[in-house]
């Protein structure tokens, strides 16, 4: 099946079968990551504009090395060296990147719907890398793959994500790549932070650690976000990680083999105990891993390769 | 002035309980039961049949922007847009640049609209100085000056104590207040309805709780100080039914409803088009029922526009950063006759009613009415006319509108402001 989308936007769009075409291609792509030459032409010639409007250590450094990879050139703008700081608005940052030639951007934006509302402004691809707390759809793409590397397909794997689910875009880009991929969701947390509109999407919503715990095979943790004590979503971080926070004895609910996820930065202490972080069942850098082949595939996707090229392609090295 | 001789309308007419078709006869700006024979045969006949004569219609809640943010309206472009919408009397919000928070500012209102208007241009007062929730503004010289009404629309007075002394402040000066329904301690920061779509868009949710809990407010304040109270823009469920319990009771409020929340509900939202994005939100399709059940049975009172003008390059933002609010004048009939007589079954006349008699009770206004020596404020319309509203080539200096573009079913062929055609057939008609 040809690939035939140029933007981006949203997991909720997406096929199961795109999803699927999306996790084959970074198959193939992480094949070359642990070569000695890591990189392949397939962008050659092509420029590629991180536009992050919101701070942003791992994704923007992941695309960067991902753009690298295939070869792309690769100019990042944030918003602090951005006009936007001049009263520019997203329109014409964006349409002035488009004018100087780029081919593609990469939009984080703490705004909701941003990379919709460039993708129908531009002709070029817009690939969005987090809208506010709407979607995060490669972080979606680079978990799910993660989940399939260790568990084979996902269809009936219970996952558990835990923590600040309201606020967060990796939540939502998760729920919709797993209910795609048949797995059996639930979240967790306070019930401030999980409110009960999310079961609309598909999935079920619990303020039981223990009774969503027992038996998970996947369990993602969210970023406890200090801000949110101040809103009133929570007494305090003490409360949260006595209630909610993953420690040994908690992560001995689980299934035997399940991994322990995190989209990163860590709170060590708060949402997760230092040792299980580091520990065995932690697949938390090799999220970070998978998010240079995943981004790699989307990048090379969008700009107009096909997936079969990819898979039967000769050694580039 | 001419007579006029307005022959084989449908006339509706809610007060006199008239709907038949009929003449109507405007001698010296107002409404005559007959005229002589003479004076008739020299009288401007205007062949009306198959069209429906109402009184013009009248908008609660408009914002003409002037003073301060006439690059998005005027007082001249938004009469001209409530014209061509067959309103001929629209009462102004107060939250323009400066605030019309004092004499001298509504004095600039009406000079602007004996100057610029073609329809009759009503101005209210704020509640609170600046409107800013901290002080009551100065009502005796605000009622002076001309002012219909006193409300700080869009700053809901969040303090009980402060709306306590307003109500009984403005009672006083019998000036009716009308509140805009929002505890801000609920909507910091949203930007559209709490529910699944808002969770599902990862956009900040604005409960409905949020207003429900200041329209109880206002009807506890309302029985306890004995004061109008007027409701704009009701949009929740609850709230519908907090009003209907109130009125029951006998409690003196009232209450508005508008077409857009009346057509629509936050599924608008899927694609983040700023087009939809208001204050209050668009709600739910059980929201959306409540509505009309209330618009049906009395609960709510009235239609009002909330005619709001933004600039394109205003509304083309991030959802965001786009500020609320939408045009509404010259869509409001169409869509009303749509939604409520088409989709709903109400008798024409209540829609007319909606439009007309309430809106002018409620704030006692002299209009709503085809009674002889009542002014000759007249809409007449084609129920049937099917035509394509096109925003930019409206009457509004601006055109953020959800309905350009859209074929719309209803369209005001003639207004007449005491006894003048203001409005024929797309054209403003200029005077003598």
């Amino acid at each position: 099946m040809p690939w035939n989308r140029r933007h981006l936007l949203t997991l909720e769009d997406l096929s199961l079968a795109e999803i699927t075409q999306v996790h084959t291609t970074a198959a193939a792509f992480k094949r070359t990551l642990t070569r000695s030459v890591k990189k392949v032409p397939a962008l050659r010639g092509k420029t590629i504009v991180n536009l992050f409007l919101e701070p942003s250590t791992r994704t923007r450094m992941a695309f960067t090395m991902a753009a690298k990879r295939l070869s792309a050139d690769v100019i990042s703008l944030d918003s602090s060296s951005s006009s936007t700081t001049k009263g520019e608005t997203l329109r014409d940052t964006a349409q002035n990147i488009q004018a100087l030639q780029a081919d593609m951007i990469v939009l984080r934006h703490s705004a909701a719907g941003s990379p919709l509302y460039l993708s129908r402004i531009l002709n070029i691809p817009v690939i969005n890398a987090g809208d506010g707390a709407h979607e995060h759809p490669t972080q979606g793409l680079l978990d799910t793959f993660t989940m399939q590397e260790h568990l084979g397909r996902l269809q009936g794997r219970k996952v558990v994500i835990l923590g600040d689910i309201l606020f967060s875009r990796v939540a939502r880009s998760n729920i919709h790549a797993l209910t795609k991929l048949g797995a059996a969701v639930t979240l967790v947390g306070p019930a401030t932070l999980v409110p009960h509109w999310f079961t609309e999407l598909g999935v079920k919503v619990s303020h039981d650690l223990r009774s969503a715990l027992a038996d998970a095979e996947v369990v993602m943790l969210l970023r406890i976000q200090h801000e949110r004590q101040a809103s009133g979503h929570f007494p305090s971080l003490g409360e949260y990680t006595s209630m909610f926070g993953l420690n040994k004895t908690r992560a001995s609910w689980l299934n035997p083999k399940a991994i322990i996820m995190h989209p990163g930065p860590i709170n060590r202490g708060v949402e997760i105990d230092s040792e299980l972080a580091d520990g065995e069942r932690s697949v938390i850098l090799e999220q970070v891993t998978n998010g240079i082949a995943v981004r790699m595939a989307v990048l090379y996707l969008c700009a107009g390769g096909q997936p079969e090229l990819v898979y039967a392609g000769p050694d580039p090295s | 002035m001419p007579t006029l001789w307005i022959r084989h309308a449908r006339v509706i007419d809610p007060a006199a309980r008239r709907n038949a078709v009929g003449d109507l006869f405007i001698r010296d700006g107002q409404f005559v039961k007959s005229l002589p024979a003479a004076a008739k045969a020299a009288a401007r006949q205007i062949d009306a049949r198959g069209l429906v004569a109402c009184p013009g219609l009248v908008d609660l809640h408009v914002h003409f922007r002037e003073p301060g943010q006439t690059h998005k309206e005027t007082i001249a472009t938004g009469s001209r847009a409530a014209a061509a919408g067959g309103f001929t009397t629209v009462v102004c919000m107060p939250n323009t640049s400066p605030v019309a928070d004092n004499a001298g500012t509504i004095q600039y209102i009406q000079d602007a609209t004996r100057r610029d208007a073609v329809v009759k241009v009503l101005p209210t007062g704020c509640l609170t100085v600046g409107q800013k929730g901290a002080t009551l503004a100065p009502y005796g010289s605000l009622k002076r000056a001309g002012v219909v009404a006193l409300t700080d629309d869009g700053d809901c007075v969040q303090s009980n104590e402060l709306m306590r002394r307003a109500c009984e402040y403005a009672k006083m000066f019998d000036l009716p207040i009308m509140d805009h329904c929002q505890d801000a301690s609920l909507t910091q920061g949203a930007v559209m309805n709490e529910g699944a779509q808002s969770t599902r868009l990862g956009l900040r949710g604005w409960p409905h709780a949020a207003e429900d809990i200041i329209v109880a407010r206002n009807v506890i304040l309302a029985e306890y100080t004995g004061a109008r109270l007027h409701l704009q823009h009701i949009s929740s469920q609850y709230a519908v039914g907090i009003i209907r319990r109130a009125k029951a009771r006998g409690v003196r409020i009232t209450a508005e409803a508008t077409p857009h929340h009346l057509a629509f509900t936050d599924d608008a939202l899927g694609t983040y088009d700023t087009s939809f994005k208001m204050n209050p939100p668009l709600r739910t399709a059980a929201d959306r029922q409540a509505l009309i059940a209330g618009l049906r049975d009395g609960t709510l009172d009235c239609l009002a526009t909330d005619h709001a003008p933004h600039t394109d390059y205003e509304k083309d933002k991030e959802f965001d950063y786009a500020p609320n609010g939408i045009l509404g004048l010259e869509t409001a009939l169409a869509v009303a006759l749509d939604v409520l007589v088409r989709q709903s079954r109400f008798p024409l006349t209540q829609l007319v009613d909606l439009m007309t008699r309430q809106p002018a009770r409620i704030l006692g206004l002299p209009a709503g009415t085809l009674a002889a020596g009542a002014a000759a404020d007249v809409c007449l319309f084609d129920p049937a006319e099917k035509w394509r509203y096109d925003a930019k080539a409206g009457f509004s200096k601006s055109s953020n509108s959800p309905w350009h573009g859209q074929t719309l079913t209803g369209r005001v062929q003639l207004t007449l402001v005491d006894g003048r055609v203001v409005y024929d057939r797309g054209q403003i008609v200029p005077r003598d």
